[in-house]
């Protein structure tokens, strides 16, 4: 094998190994949409059953926070592009601090998230033996807070397990000398990173939105 | 008197030999299908078996389109025939006929409770008259259960807090099993009754025997005694829903839907009156879950009932 | 031993337990999952032995109800997701995928080993379940029972079961990948073998309808914790609702059972007839059409769950056209065999019992997809024939004819004559005497997970016992002889069958990176009839 044949081949390799780690990561996508698909089948066959007690819950949950949260989750999402196209650039200085910046905004969010957790425990608005909403609310209330929680839940676990790959991705950037050669990495975890903002676009409308001013 | 738990064949019920009629085709078509498929494959196993002299055939079959296309086209008109049949049947089992006797069934772990118009309350025994269609109506007070008679060829599961309903007409005297064919726990397999099906004049001497309060007139006690009147009473000082003609009409919620209130939305509103209310009421009825019986709210429907049919939706009599 | 000094199979590659346990080769990978899924079989067949015996007499004498309705619900649990959805895809799937496309392992390896990590930690959940007690919910978990009333290990279950199911998804990711990228030059997707096709299938299914199951069972464990309502009908929830999402999942998982199956009696079928399969297009695009009308056929389990009529329709109706490709995969198989050149290799013996029980399996299957027929036989014995005429009688038959016609090459060995064939007999005569009279039972009204049973039934009870004890006795002997093979049997060479199939181009067993050279594609699958 002659050097610049082994050249050719290693770009060549390179690039089918980003079209098979992205292919992958949208398979991994598809399935992951089920996994959510059925949570939100849940929520609006109960929505459907329940319409003035997810509308009290929708009111109950808090739209500053949730408003807040959203628009921290899309400027993670701008901070993972700007890295990843820092990446491409072969600016390691640069990617890294966007990626940083991703990371911290992700556990702002989910320092956000627990702190409404707190209120709602605070008003004994969790499943469980003691569920104690304060005011009479229509029956179905306890199914409101139980999806909350459960999708909310299921979301902020994602979203941990990005943080953490992301922790590791910045680990290992900042310790090779070419950051560009990491794309494939970044391009594809990026996939992920998106689309757990996706879901929370879906999920923001869903717990924080519809019905409450209806 | 005997036990039909296994009755191969015989038109127990106006239905059994129906659905039996449907098995005995499919019995035919599957002995015949796989028949032929295990013969045609045993039969080029042996004619085709490598040895010596066997001539090696080199030809392609290229125009196997066709041949799929009757193996699909075939089996299609085949299937849409059982799929018809098997659908005009289960139109017919799920299609309660008019003026078929009502008996109410409250299942739990690992008992089934039956109630009688005339009063009569029973337990794991089912005592019906022949030749009049008679409609079960069930409910669970725990998990899901199934009501199976299998020499009837009907079964329908026993949901908790929803009613459902079967329906069967047995043609001959005689000793049933009942089955749970639903997995409910511990005791599963005894939850088994059996139905009592004898004539009309039996069954009428049967539930005069010991005569009991009809589940109407107990419903109206039960009435009096949860002081429901103090709302529901036309001129009330709380405007509510009145029972007149209830049962049966449309009912405009207050979300806008219309339904109609059949057994299983009254029962909703005795122990859940808040889910769907009425349009015009003030959400300011207590729940009276834990506090009834299954048994009781059926007495309560059964009242309910007696009281009339309105066809006009129940919502526009309201109080003034 | 050694006659020959072997290349560096895959096999002699390492010795020490590293080289198993942190292999990133899917043919190492393959093996591990063949030793776990054999012990998960054996400690389900233990239960359905004693689930056997404790059906011979009608009195529930033998063991307790709550310990009989244990029973039946592990065995279900071990047998659905430790045994046959792992079963033909996780090791001749793993094993054979990049052999026969020329590839020299899957797109992901480290995945790949993570997937049986995985599988195992979900594994080890479940025996954790079984040893604390078990649980009697029946595999199926129906709410609200699993959810309020059951005692026992639900949540270790329940939770070992939502990890395997992680394992399925990335398997099934892996070959959906692998399929698509790593194909040897040549090999287009007109010319790839059934095999791969049906894993194509099914991977779909793996990846769209495990994760609903995981969500599902995940909801089931919060409500049991927490009470969340959304299950119980006391807090105003649908417990219906849970037999709805369990399955979207649980449907398409019977074909997750038989299309891999099917693939292995479409790759055996042509080889021991020396014929291009018939109708190759057809039975590509049938696999794919089950997987997909796999997916609208759930709502047949609940014909009798009090959903609406017109839902029972359109269920009914799909399920009819599902039954379709099934068919043609049949009528295909045997007109491959028309003008053939037979030989009753144990392979083809398999192939032949998958081929007639599937049929029968199938055909039943009408009637319980016939909605006025099914209200009869829905939830008796009628039903746990026909799912395992389906799941032991297809999918079994499919995995063992896999193992008898892929052993040489996994192995480099050759198994003995004679003992094969007896077992697979055995298998056969003991299977259909085991099953068959469950048909008679369900229709005479024998409603399943009954511990006491009316005394009428009785006589076809012990008829399914003794059968079970011939049907066990067969399944004993394929440990012996294959452990004897595997160290003690003829040399295979490369192709002992003389198959088409890139994984035959290799040597037996294939070396760590599969082959010396990319093999290039130049002929379709199949193509016998130049080579009698």
């Amino acid at each position: 094998m002659t050097s610049s044949a082994s050249l050719e081949d290693s770009a060549l390799m390179a690039e089918n190994r980003k079209r098979t780690a992205e292919l992958g990561m949208w398979i991994f996508l598809a399935s992951e949409a089920l996994l959510f698909g059925g949570l939100f089948l849940a929520y609006f066959v109960y929505r459907y059953s329940f319409p003035q007690a997810f509308a009290a819950g929708v009111r109950e949950n808090d739209l500053i926070l949730g408003t807040i949260n959203t628009i921290i989750l899309m400027l993670s999402a701008l901070f993972m592009t700007l890295g990843i196209l820092a990446a491409e650039n072969d600016n390691k200085k640069s990617s890294l601090s966007c990626l940083i910046m991703t990371a911290f905004l992700g556990l702002t969010f989910l320092g956000i998230k627990s702190l409404e957790y707190s209120h709602k425990f605070q008003h004994h608005l969790y499943p469980g033996g003691v569920f104690m909403p304060e005011k009479n609310w229509p029956v179905g209330e306890r199914i409101f807070f139980g999806l909350y929680f459960v999708m909310t839940g299921v979301h902020a676990l994602h979203l941990l397990v990005g943080i953490g790959i992301l922790a590791w991705l910045i680990f290992v950037l900042s310790h090779k000398p070419r950051v560009r050669d990491s794309t494939v990495w970044l391009y594809t975890f990026g996939l992920y990173w998106h689309y757990i903002d996706l879901i929370w676009i879906f999920l923001f409308p869903s717990l924080y939105l519809l019905g409450r001013f209806g | 008197m005997h036990h039909e738990a296994i009755r191969i064949a015989g038109p127990v019920t106006t239905m059994s030999g129906v659905v039996d009629q449907l098995y005995w085709f499919l019995v035919f078509l599957t002995v015949l299908t796989s028949g032929l498929i295990i013969f045609l494959m045993l039969f080029f196993a042996v004619k085709y078996r490598r040895r010596p002299g066997h001539e090696v055939s080199h030809v392609v079959i290229e125009k196997t389109g066709l041949i799929e296309a009757i193996w699909i086209g075939v089996p299609l008109i085949v299937f849409l025939v059982i799929f018809f049949w098997g659908a005009k049947i289960y139109f017919q089992q799920m299609q309660v006929p008019a003026g078929a006797l009502p008996i109410y069934c409250v299942a739990k772990q690992w008992m089934w409770k039956f109630q009688h118009p005339e009063g009569k309350r029973e337990i794991n025994e089912l005592h019906i008259p022949i030749g009049v269609p008679i409609q079960v109506t069930l409910i669970s007070q725990d998990v899901i259960h199934s009501f199976f008679v299998p020499a009837f060829r009907t079964k329908m599961d026993v949901l908790p807090n929803r009613y459902t309903n079967l329906w069967f007409q047995v043609n001959q005297p005689g000793e049933y099993k009942i089955f749970c064919s639903e997995y409910c726990g511990l005791w599963h397999s005894l939850m088994q009754g059996k139905v009592i099906a004898m004539t009309l004049d039996e069954y009428e001497s049967w539930v005069d025997r010991g005569k009991k309060e009809p589940m109407a007139l107990k419903g109206e006690q039960l009435i009096a005694k949860y002081g429901c009147w103090q709302c529901h009473q036309r001129g009330s000082t709380i405007a509510s829903p009145i029972f007149d003609g209830l049962y049966g009409g449309k009912v405009h919620l207050s979300d806008g839907r219309t339904i109609v209130a059949d057994e299983t939305y009254i029962r909703e509103s005795i122990v859940d009156p808040g889910r769907r209310l009425v349009a015009g009421y003030a959400n300011v009825m207590p729940t009276f879950k834990d506090q009834i019986s299954e048994e009781e709210i059926l007495q309560l429907i059964a009242f309910i009932k007696s009281l009339g049919v309105s066809p006009g939706p129940a919502s526009s009599e309201k109080t003034p | 031993m050694n006659e020959h000094p072997d290349k560096e199979n895959y096999l002699m590659a390492g010795y020490g337990w590293r080289s198993w346990f942190l292999t990133t080769d899917h043919k190492r990978i393959a093996i591990l999952y063949m030793l776990s899924i054999t012990f998960f079989f054996a400690i389900g067949a233990f239960f359905a032995l004693l689930i056997r015996l404790e059906l011979l007499t009608p009195a529930g004498d033998f063991v307790s109800s709550a310990t009989y309705n244990r029973l039946f619900t592990m065995h279900g649990i071990i047998m659905v997701w430790f045994f046959l959805i792992p079963s033909i895809p996780s090791v001749l799937g793993n094993f054979l995928i990049p052999l026969m496309i020329g590839a020299d392992d899957l797109s992901f390896p480290r995945l790949n080993l993570a997937s049986w990590y995985i599988f195992m930690l979900g594994g080890i959940f479940t025996l954790i379940s079984i040893l604390f007690g078990g649980l009697d919910t029946g595999w199926t978990f129906y709410t609200p029972y699993s959810s309020s009333y059951a005692s026992g290990q639900v949540l270790n279950a329940g939770l070992g079961i939502i990890i395997s199911g992680f394992s399925s998804i990335l398997t099934g990711l892996n070959f959906i990948v692998t399929i698509h990228k790593k194909r040897a030059p040549g090999l287009t997707w007109g010319r790839l073998p059934l095999f791969i096709w049906a894993h194509y299938a099914t991977s779909l299914i793996f990846v769209l309808a495990t994760p609903v199951l995981a969500v599902t069972l995940l909801l089931m464990i919060v409500e049991r914790t927490l009470h969340i309502g959304i299950f119980d009908p006391s807090l105003g929830g649908d417990p219906v609702l849970f037999q709805h999402l369990f399955w979207f999942y649980s449907h398409p998982a019977v074909y997750i059972m038989i299309l891999p199956a099917m693939g292995v009696v479409s790759e055996i079928v042509p080889c021991f007839s020396r014929r291009k399969i018939f109708g190759y297009k057809m039975m590509a695009c049938a696999s794919l059409a089950i997987a997909t009308l796999g997916f609208l056929v759930w709502g047949h389990h609940m014909f009798v769950s009090g959903q609406s009529v017109y839902a029972g329709i359109i269920f009914s109706l799909f399920s009819f056209l599902v039954a379709i490709p099934s068919g043609i995969k049949v009528f295909n198989w045997v007109a491959t065999m028309f003008r053939g050149t037979i030989t009753f290799s144990t392979p083809m013996i398999y192939a032949f019992g998958f081929i007639g029980l599937f049929t029968i399996g199938g055909l039943t299957g009408l009637f319980l997809a016939a909605l006025g027929m099914d209200i009869h036989v829905q939830d008796t014995y009628f039903v746990v024939a026909h799912f395992h005429y389906i799941m032991v009688g297809g999918a079994i038959m499919g995995y063992l004819g896999g193992i008898h016609f892929w052993w040489p090459k996994i192995c480099g060995r050759l198994y003995p004559k004679g003992w094969p064939g007896l077992s697979a007999l055995l298998i056969f005569i003991g299977f259909n005497l085991t099953f068959f009279p469950q048909f008679l039972l369900g229709y005479m009204g024998m409603p399943r997970r009954y511990h006491f049973y009316p005394e009428e039934f009785q006589a076809l009870h012990v008829l399914s016992s003794a059968g079970a004890s011939i049907l066990g006795v067969g399944y004993i002997f394929p440990f012996f002889y294959l452990a004897w093979s595997f160290f003690r049997g003829p040399r295979a060479e490369p192709n002992p069958w003389r198959a088409t199939g890139l994984e035959w181009k290799t040597e037996s067993p294939p070396p760590v990176h599969n082959f010396d050279q990319t093999p290039i594609v130049t002929e379709d699958p199949y193509s016998y009839e130049e080579k009698p």
